[in-house]
């Protein structure tokens, strides 16, 4: 007899998803699935669409990373012109990159993952949020919202809007960068980047009350994939692709984006509208790899930046190896977004940012495209075929919520038999089950979107279908 | 003076128009100084409460889950606000009702060289052919178009419903932009 506890919609990811737990007749967990539940399929409506319109339209997918859809758009673009951009367009697509990196992981840290860690997972759930959080510790609330707005303002300040901005297009971007724009970024570096150092030390004080969680969040060697550099350096926009195993051998000679479908294959299952990828050599499901924070952290051998590189020494401490423990995703992004702040400073002190030069102009030269970056959750794939007069015959995304898929089901398989041995319920165990998705911080508007929530029902099931037992909350 | 009980709901969008909501930055701990939000991807609670004065939906209905999420909502909330263009109009989810969901699905899983394809329909809900804005199912009270609406719309036109006014939103919002 199979019975099952069904989580759903998990809250506070980006999206809404639902867990599936399948317990033997004795209560043990013998399997876990992460079901993503809907899919809007941009793969196919783009079809027949200009290419130009790709960065706006692909940045509809996600409202959180539009920009990272529009870089990755915009670089397939870019070969679809045949042409290389401009030095100071591709330094202007990094700089808002590191606005977006700094955006996103300010908000999954502040606003969705700190109710379970600042609040605790058995905090009561009328409570456990952001909100909750800014009526605990008002101080903490205001500098993740003063973290993240600095993110959205670089944004803005380049792009001229936060959400969904048309400024990066084929072939560079749409404007240079206004002189004041820029003394005003570098004007806040300072309050930004001490409160990024704050935060960072506060985490890292209170990482010794987590140590459950580092155990059994998603603890297990695999696979880390993602864009490298000759210098050896964290990388986020260009560059060949760059795998290692859980020793941290390097597994193949580093990758061409353009041949990712030679090492990147996608399965799917009948139980979630998500897809598979895996690292094609090793096969499905053995080819499982992470990419993000973690996977970024492990694969660079410095970050490149002072602050950063100082703690990523304490992080490549934690472990012997490469770092296993998805609970780390949240060092990891603190880290990242430290070494964003420093790099918006490095390109922005460069005088060469301001070069009025920031577009090449061509038309269709070649006929296919593919566009790789990293977002801040992880690599992200757009790949366009399109025809003579430029329009998409056909596309495919790959975005980096995805990558991770394989491994999020087994971590949520890992969890669930560590906290549930004999089929009990309780609120706070589930949520520690919810909370190893928010390590992930999995964004579902990207992968496919969100469905509407529903309610947070546990049912045991007898084999005859029979509700044996129930909570809701 | 009791505080206003608002809801937000996410169904066939990007989340943009919820991140514009929080792009209020500070101003969002001011509004939640009025109002009480009691339902929201950004919040814990997992159904949707009774006696809801404010609801704002982002997004299109794209299938019977989210046409049964929006008759709940409307059944329980005072006023029902289309939050963004995809809730007023149908917007990007709408690009795929020329096509069909049949064709959508086998592009995805089937067209594509997939490791054991198969297009995925165990336990999962099924999508309309068409994605269709809020106003097509039940009776909508206040539209915000944009793609996002501006944080400063959003907190004009929240803080302007908590404080029982009338502010005037045409030159502040625009489809599209």
């Amino acid at each position: 007899m199979e019975k099952r506890i069904t989580i759903e919609p998990v809250t506070r990811i980006e999206g809404h998803a639902k867990i599936s737990l399948f317990l033997t007749p004795s209560g043990l967990v013998h399997d876990a699935h992460f079901q993503v539940t809907q899919i809007r399929g941009f793969e196919k409506f783009v079809e027949g669409r200009p290419f130009f319109e790709m960065p706006s339209l692909t940045a509809r997918t996600c409202g959180i990373c539009p920009v990272s859809h529009e870089l990755a758009s915009a670089k397939a673009c870019d070969q679809l012109l045949a042409v290389t951009i401009p030095h100071t367009a591709k330094n202007l697509r990094r700089l808002l990159n590191f606005g977006q990196l700094i955006q996103s992981h300010a908000l999954s840290f502040f606003y969705l993952s700190a109710p379970d860690l600042l609040l605790g997972m058995d905090h009561p759930p009328e409570t456990r949020n952001f909100f909750g959080i800014a009526a605990a510790d008002p101080q903490f609330a205001r500098d993740g919202i003063r973290l993240r707005q600095f993110g959205q303002q670089v944004i803005e300040r380049l792009a001229g809007r936060r959400i969904h901005p048309a400024w990066v297009v084929p072939g560079g971007v749409n404007t240079s960068l206004d002189e004041t724009a820029r003394a005003t970024i570098l004007g806040e570096i300072p309050e930004i980047k001490a409160l990024a150092c704050n935060h960072l030390e506060r985490f890292k004080q209170t990482l010794a009350q987590y140590e459950e969680y580092i155990q059994v969040f998603a603890r297990f060697p695999s696979l880390f994939l993602g864009l490298s550099n000759n210098e050896g350096s964290l990388e986020y926009y260009d560059g060949p692709v760059k795998i290692i195993d859980g020793d941290g051998a390097l597994v193949a000679d580093p990758l061409s984006p353009n041949a990712y479908q030679d090492f990147i294959g996608e399965a799917v299952e009948p139980w979630t509208y998500l897809k598979f990828p895996y690292y094609k050599p090793q096969g499905y499901p053995g080819g499982m790899y992470r990419v993000g924070p973690l996977a970024r952290l492990n694969l660079a051998s410095r970050c490149g930046t002072h602050l950063a590189d100082r703690e990523l020494q304490h992080f490549k401490a934690l472990e012997q190896g490469p770092v296993s423990s998805s609970f780390y995703y949240h060092y990891a992004r603190l880290i990242e977004l430290l070494h964003a702040v420093e790099m918006i400073e490095i390109l922005l002190a460069d005088p060469t940012i301001l070069d009025k030069n920031v577009r090449a102009m061509a038309g269709v030269n070649q006929l296919e495209g593919v566009g790789m970056t990293e977002a801040p959750r992880g690599t992200l794939i757009h790949h366009y075929k399109v025809n003579g007069d430029g329009l998409i015959e056909w596309a495919n995304l790959i975005i980096a919520t995805g990558h991770n898929n394989l491994a999020m089901n087994k971590g949520i398989l890992q969890a669930a038999q560590h906290y549930i041995v004999d089929g009990t319920l309780q609120e706070g165990l589930l949520n520690r089950i919810e909370a190893v998705i928010r390590a992930f911080d999995p964004c579902l508007a990207c992968s496919t979107h969100a469905v509407g929530t529903m309610p947070l029902v546990v049912e045991l099931l007898s084999p005859e279908g029979n509700i044996i037992d129930r909570i809701q909350r | 003076m009791k505080k206003l009980r608002l809801a937000t709901l996410w169904l066939d969008g990007c989340s943009g128009c919820h991140m514009s909501l929080l792009d209020m930055d500070e101003r969002l701990l001011d509004l939640t100084g009025k109002v009480d939000i009691v339902y929201s991807p950004l919040v814990d609670v997992k159904v949707f409460p009774e006696g809801v004065d404010i609801a704002c939906i982002e997004g299109a209905i794209s299938s019977a889950e989210d046409e049964d999420k929006l008759r709940i909502v409307r059944e329980r909330s005072g006023l029902l606000i289309a939050l963004g263009d995809c809730a007023v109009t149908g917007n990007v989810p709408a690009m795929r009702n020329s096509c069909g969901m049949d064709k959508v699905m086998a592009t995805v899983y089937l067209d594509r060289e997939t490791f054991n394809p198969q297009i995925p329909a165990t336990e999962l809900p099924t999508l309309h052919d068409q994605a269709l804005p809020l106003h097509n199912f039940v009776k909508v009270d206040l539209f915000i178009p944009g793609c996002p609406p501006s944080a400063d719309t959003l907190f004009t036109a929240l803080t302007a419903l908590v404080e029982g006014r009338i502010v005037d939103l045409h030159l502040n919002t625009r489809f599209g932009a």
